[in-house]
């Protein structure tokens, strides 16, 4: 089983998904994140799918999962460089992912997260 | 195929072939057109009618020319119809003149046939004005779904024309394309040149908006008319937390400030503004 490497950039974990998630990888980092946001005290979190092409109810409902898990934690969760196509699947399976945030690319993704945590709370 | 039916329609190709100058004499003066389009049409007629496999594909072929030139010289498909059912007349005269029951019985089976006929020139006639539709609906559909950029980070989409699944999906395909490729984070889907709106426009609306969204883009619906906003708010639409301005100026003047721009405005006339890094 691959296991999806989860970088640390300040106070940020970025997560980059660049093969197709099998379940069972997505349930391990959905554990080793929530590891991850606690041992590291991180306030944002940032999930990069640029490289997704196919996706499924499971995998909509995995970025909905660890947004609501993060946010538990008091991280903040951003899905960064979805594609049109993907993009256009999931409002047609009728996820629409609320309560993630999103953003073009993972600069903007930082940048957003910064702006959040400048902003009085 | 009974022999009795075989020998009536036997007779019918006999009289066909034996009366073939008077029939088709009569049958132009009855069609009023001119005899060598209708010569070429009566042999083929006569010859399949003689052929023992009842093959009318000749026949169908100069029908759909007869049609189409037709057509073109501005003829409706009534008149074209007209024309071949002219044949019948003609026919019923030679018929009649022949007197035998046999012709007769043979006459009613052949006025089927040419029914069926007439009608194959209306179907030719259709096909090729469903055909010139289609080709237009398409060029339509590449036509009207300009996506302009209106400022830096700022594009927008002017719908045009009443939204259908197929056209919101090129409209949407073409918007996060966009999106992707100038990097804009505000987008304004502009609905005034669009004449109605119901459910399902509006559902169809709102997934575009949800998918760009979805890609990081914050969308804006501008150019509700009056009457609009009366009829959603009258069927019950929800567009939630989706933000919607009356013209597109607002639309656009909310989205410079929302990326940071700031609009000031000195005289009525002018219009400054500055970017601000943030």
């Amino acid at each position: 089983m691959e296991r999806v490497p989860i970088l640390k950039l300040g106070d940020i974990l970025i997560i980059s998904i660049q093969v197709d998630l099998e379940d069972q990888s997505v349930l391990a980092l959905q554990e080793d994140l929530a590891d991850k946001v606690v041992s590291t005290g991180a306030r944002g979190v940032i999930i990069d799918i640029t490289a997704v092409e196919i996706v499924d109810s499971f995998i909509g409902r995995m970025l909905a999962t660890i947004a609501a898990t993060s946010r538990m934690l008091d991280a903040e969760t951003v899905v960064v460089g979805m594609r049109p196509a993907v993009a256009i699947t999931l409002v047609e399976l009728g996820l629409s992912l609320g309560g993630v945030r999103t953003a073009l690319n993972l600069e903007k993704g930082v940048a957003l997260l910064d702006h959040t945590r400048s902003a009085p709370r | 195929m009974t022999a009795h039916a075989d020998a009536t329609r036997r007779r019918v190709h006999d009289l066909l072939r034996a009366e073939e100058e008077r029939i088709l004499q009569r049958w132009t003066d009855l069609a009023k057109t001119s005899a060598e389009e209708l010569r070429d049409l009566y042999r083929a007629l006569r010859l399949a009618l003689g052929d023992e496999r009842d093959d009318l594909a000749d026949v169908r072929g100069l029908l759909a020319e007869l049609s189409r030139e037709r057509a073109r010289q501005g003829h409706t498909p009534s008149d074209t119809a007209r024309v071949v059912f002219c044949l019948k007349e003609a026919v019923h005269e030679a018929v009649a003149s022949d007197g035998s029951a046999e012709a007769l019985k043979g006459f009613i089976w052949f006025s089927r046939l040419i029914d069926d006929l007439g009608l194959y020139t209306f179907e030719v006639y259709a096909t090729a004005r469903e055909k010139i539709i289609l080709d237009q609906a398409e060029q339509l559909l590449e036509l009207s779904t300009p996506v302009v950029k209106l400022w830096e980070g700022i594009v927008a989409v002017p719908l045009i024309g009443t939204l259908d699944s197929a056209r919101t999906q090129v409209v949407m395909e073409k918007l996060l394309q966009t999106l992707v490729e100038t990097g804009a984070e505000h987008a304004v889907i502009d609905i005034t040149g669009v004449p109605a709106v119901d459910t399902q426009v509006a559902q169809h609306l709102l997934k575009t908006v949800v998918a760009a969204r979805l890609m990081g883009a914050e969308c804006v619906i501008s150019g509700i008319r009056p009457q609009i906003a009366h009829t959603i708010v009258t069927l019950g639409i929800e567009f939630g937390d989706i933000i919607t301005k009356a013209s597109l100026a607002d639309a656009l003047a909310y989205a410079l400030s929302r990326s940071g721009a700031e609009i000031s405005t000195p005289r009525r006339t002018r219009i400054a503004v500055r970017t601000e890094e943030v």
